[in-house]
C-alpha cells in the first residue's frame, strides 16, 4: 500500500535527443519512484549515456523532464545540481591537477554555498566507505589508478548528498571484489533513502540490486519491469545475462 | 653607475615590478578560468588612478555615469530575460539590489566633499565605483560568448580595450593626473632616501599576492574557481557555474587593476591611455610564466620591472623596446621546452 503513496521523483516523457540530424533517443518514457534504485541496461551505443546527459541538462532535449515536483524546460546543469540531482559521468570529469581531498570537498560546493556546514561529516563517511581515498587524500586525482578514480568520482557525487544520484557505468574497470563492494554501497544508499538511477553493463549485478529496470536498445525502451522479473525474462537472459554466465562458465572451467 | 644610483633604480624597478606582478597574476587568473586574455585590464588601472585624482581635486568622478549606464543595461537585460521565461523572485531582488547599490554610490559621490574625506575613504569609494564594472563587462560582452573560440574572445577583448580607452578620454579628459602619496615620510637607508610610497606599493602588493594565494589554495570558493579552469564540465556537475566563476574573476581583476592604479598614481603621472603599456608589461610577466605558473609569472614581472628601470639608465630611449624584445627569447625557449599539455582524460 505504501507503494501507491510514493511519489515519482523523476518522470520523463517522450524524450528526444539528437546529435545534429541523427536522433540518439526517440521518445523515452521513464519514471523513478522516490527511494528506488532503477537501472538502465543495454548494448553499447544504445543511448544510455545520452539519456543521463539529457536528464542532467548537459544535452538539449525535447520532451518533459519532471524532477522533484518541478518541470524543467531546458534547465542548466548547475540549477539541477542545486535541486538535488547528481551525476557520475561516464568520463568522470575529475579535477585531475587537484588533490583527492579537494575533489571531494568541491563535490559539496553547493552545500557549502547554502551554508550547510555538515559536509565534513559526509567527507568522513566517504573516507570510511573508501579507505583507499583516505590513504591517497593528498595525491593528485590525475595520478590515481583507474579504480581509484571511479571511487573518487562516486565519492565526489555523494558529497553533495543528492536526492537522485545518477551513475554511468560505475563498475567500469573495477576489480570484481571492489565491484561487489560498490554494489553493496548502492544497496546501502538505497536503504538510507537515496534514489539511484544506475546505468550498467554489468547487468547481472545491476538487476540484483535494482527495484525496477529498463532495457534500452537503439534509442528506445525495448523492455521494462521490476528488476527481479526482468532477470528471469528469457529474452534478457539470452541477450544480457546468458552470455555472461556462459562466459563465466568458460572462465571457471 | 655607483651604488646610490643602483639602489635608486632598484627601488623603481621593484615598485614597478610589484605592480606588474599583480597585473600578471590577474591576467593569468582571468585566462585560466575563462580563456580570455584581459587586454582592458590596463584601463582599470587608469580608471582607478584618474578617479582618485578627480576626487582629490574635489571633482565628482564622471565614471559614475559609466557604472550607472552599465548597471541599467544589465538590469534591463535581467528583467527582459525573466519576462521571456518566468519571473523569479530572488532574481528580481538581485535587480533591485544592484540598482540600489549604484544609486547609493552615486549619492555618496555627489554629496560628500570628496577632497576632504580621509584618503582611505577616497580609496574605498574608488574601489566601490570600479570593481562592479568588471563583472558587468563579463556579463554583457563575454557571457554570451562562453563557448566561442579563443580567437573571438581575443578580438572582443581588444575591441573592449579600444572602447574603454575612448570612454576614459571622454570621462577624464586628455590631461594627465597624479595623486598625493599615502604618507609623506621618507626613510633613509644608508645613503639612499627611500620614498614612502615605494614601501606602500611593495607592501600592499605582497599583501595582495599572499591574500590571493591563500584565497585560491585554502578557501572552497577559490578552489571552485581553480576547478572551473581545470575541468569545466566537472565543475558544472558540482554546481559551480562558469558564469559565476567568470564574474568572480572579472571582479577580482577589476579590483587588482584599480588598486594598482591607486597605488602608482602618486609615483607616475597617468593619462587616459597609459594603462595599456602598463598591463602589457604585466602580460610579459604572465608569458614568462607560460600563462600557467603563478610564481614564475610573478618573478618574471618583477624582472620586467628591474630590466625596465636599468635600461632607463643605460638606454632610456629604448627602454620599451628592450622590455618587449625580452618576450621573444622566452617564447622561443618556452616553445622548445613545451610538451603538448594533454587534455584531461
Ligand atoms: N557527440 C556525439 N555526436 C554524435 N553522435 C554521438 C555523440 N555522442 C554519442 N553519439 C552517438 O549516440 C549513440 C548513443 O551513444 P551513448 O554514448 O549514449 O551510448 P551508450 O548507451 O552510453 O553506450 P556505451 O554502453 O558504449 O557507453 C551512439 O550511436 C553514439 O555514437
Ligand atoms: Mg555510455
Amino acid at each position: 500500500m505504501t507503494q501507491a503513496t510514493e511519489k515519482n521523483l523523476l518522470d520523463i516523457s517522450d524524450l528526444h535527443v539528437a546529435y545534429g540530424k541523427v536522433e540518439a533517443l526517440t521518445g523515452i518514457d521513464l519514471t523513478l519512484k522516490e527511494g528506488n534504485l532503477v537501472t538502465v541496461i543495454g548494448p553499447n551505443g544504445a543511448g544510455k549515456t545520452t539519456l543521463l546527459s539529457a536528464i542532467m541538462g548537459i544535452l538539449p532535449s525535447k520532451g518533459t523532464i519532471h524532477f522533484n515536483g518541478q518541470d524543467f524546460i531546458c534547465p542548466n546543469v548547475e540549477t539541477l545540481v542545486g535541486h538535488g540531482l547528481g551525476l557520475v559521468p561516464e568520463k568522470r570529469e575529475l579535477f585531475s591537477t587537484m588533490s583527492v581531498q579537494d575533489n571531494l570537498l568541491l563535490g559539496a560546493f553547493q552545500r557549502y554555498r547554502r551554508g550547510d556546514k555538515s559536509y565534513d561529516q559526509t567527507l568522513n563517511e566517504i573516507y570510511k566507505l573508501f579507505p583507499r581515498l583516505w590513504e591517497r587524500r593528498q595525491q593528485q586525482a590525475g595520478t590515481l589508478s583507474g579504480g581509484e578514480r571511479q571511487m573518487l568520482a562516486i565519492g565526489r557525487a555523494m558529497m553533495s548528498k543528492p536526492k537522485l544520484l545518477m551513475l554511468d557505468e560505475p563498475s567500469l574497470g573495477l576489480a570484481p571484489l571492489i565491484t561487489r563492494e560498490i554494489f553493496r554501497i548502492f544497496a546501502d544508499l538505497r536503504s538510507q533513502g537515496v534514489s539511484i538511477l544506475l546505468v550498467e553493463q554489468n547487468a547481472r549485478a545491476a538487476l540484483k540490486v535494482a527495484d525496477y529496470a529498463y532495457v534500452l536498445e537503439g534509442g528506445q525502451i525495448a523492455m521494462q519491469g521490476p528488476a527481479a522479473e526482468l532477470a528471469n525474462d528469457p529474452k534478457v537472459i539470452e541477450a544480457y545475462l546468458g552470455l555472461a554466465s556462459k562466459h563465466q562458465e568458460l572462465l571457471s572451467s | 653607475m655607483n651604488f646610490q644610483i643602483a639602489t635608486l633604480l632598484g627601488q623603481d624597478g621593484l615598485t614597478n615590478g610589484a605592480i606588474y606582478a599583480l597585473l600578471a597574476l590577474s591576467i593569468l587568473l582571468v585566462f585560466t578560468v575563462t580563456r580570455i586574455l584581459l587586454i582592458p585590464l590596463g584601463e582599470f588601472v587608469t580608471f582607478g588612478a584618474l578617479t582618485m585624482a578627480a576626487m582629490q581635486m574635489g571633482k565628482t568622478p564622471k565614471l559614475e555615469w559609466l557604472l550607472l549606464g552599465l548597471v541599467l543595461i544589465d538590469c534591463a537585460l535581467d528583467i527582459y530575460q525573466q519576462i521571456k521565461r518566468h519571473i523569479d523572485r530572488n532574481k528580481m531582488k538581485m535587480v533591485a539590489l544592484k540598482l540600489g547599490y549604484a544609486v547609493i554610490i552615486i549619492a555618496l559621490l555627489n554629496n560628500l566633499s570628496l577632497s576632504e574625506i580621509p584618503m582611505i575613504a577616497q580609496i574605498a569609494l574608488t574601489l566601490c565605483l570600479i570593481v562592479p564594472i568588471g563583472p558587468i563587462i563579463y556579463r554583457l560582452f563575454f557571457q554570451p560568448l562562453a563557448d566561442a573560440p579563443a580567437l573571438v574572445l581575443l578580438i572582443v577583448s581588444i575591441a573592449l580595450h579600444v572602447t574603454m580607452v575612448g570612454v576614459g578620454l571622454l570621462l577624464f579628459g586628455p590631461e594627465g593626473a597624479r595623486t598625493q602619496p599615502f604618507s609623506d615620510t621618507g626613510f633613509r637607508l644608508g645613503a639612499v632616501l627611500l620614498k614612502s610610497q615605494t614601501l606602500w606599493v611593495i607592501l600592499v602588493s605582497i599583501f595582495l599576492i599572499v591574500a590571493l594565494f591563500i584565497a585560491f589554495e585554502r578557501t572552497l570558493y577559490g578552489k571552485a574557481l581553480r576547478a572551473t579552469a581545470v575541468n569545466r564540465m566537472g565543475a558544472r556537475l558540482q554546481g559551480i557555474s562558469p558564469i559565476f566563476a567568470g564574474k568572480a574573476t572579472f571582479a577580482l581583476a577589476a579590483f587588482i587593476g584599480s588598486a594598482s592604479g591607486i597605488l602608482i598614481a602618486p609615483i607616475t603621472t597617468l593619462y587616459y591611455d597609459s594603462g595599456f603599456i602598463i598591463s602589457l608589461k604585466g602580460f610579459v610577466g604572465a608569458i614568462i610564466g607560460g600563462l600557467v605558473s603563478y610564481p614564475i609569472a610573478a618573478i618574471g614581472a618583477v624582472a620586467v620591472g628591474m630590466i625596465e628601470a636599468f635600461s632607463m639608465f643605460w638606454a632610456s630611449n629604448y627602454k620599451e623596446i628592450i622590455v618587449f624584445t625580452l618576450i621573444i627569447p622566452f617564447l622561443i625557449w618556452r616553445s622548445m621546452n613545451s610538451h603538448n599539455v594533454e587534455d584531461d582524460e
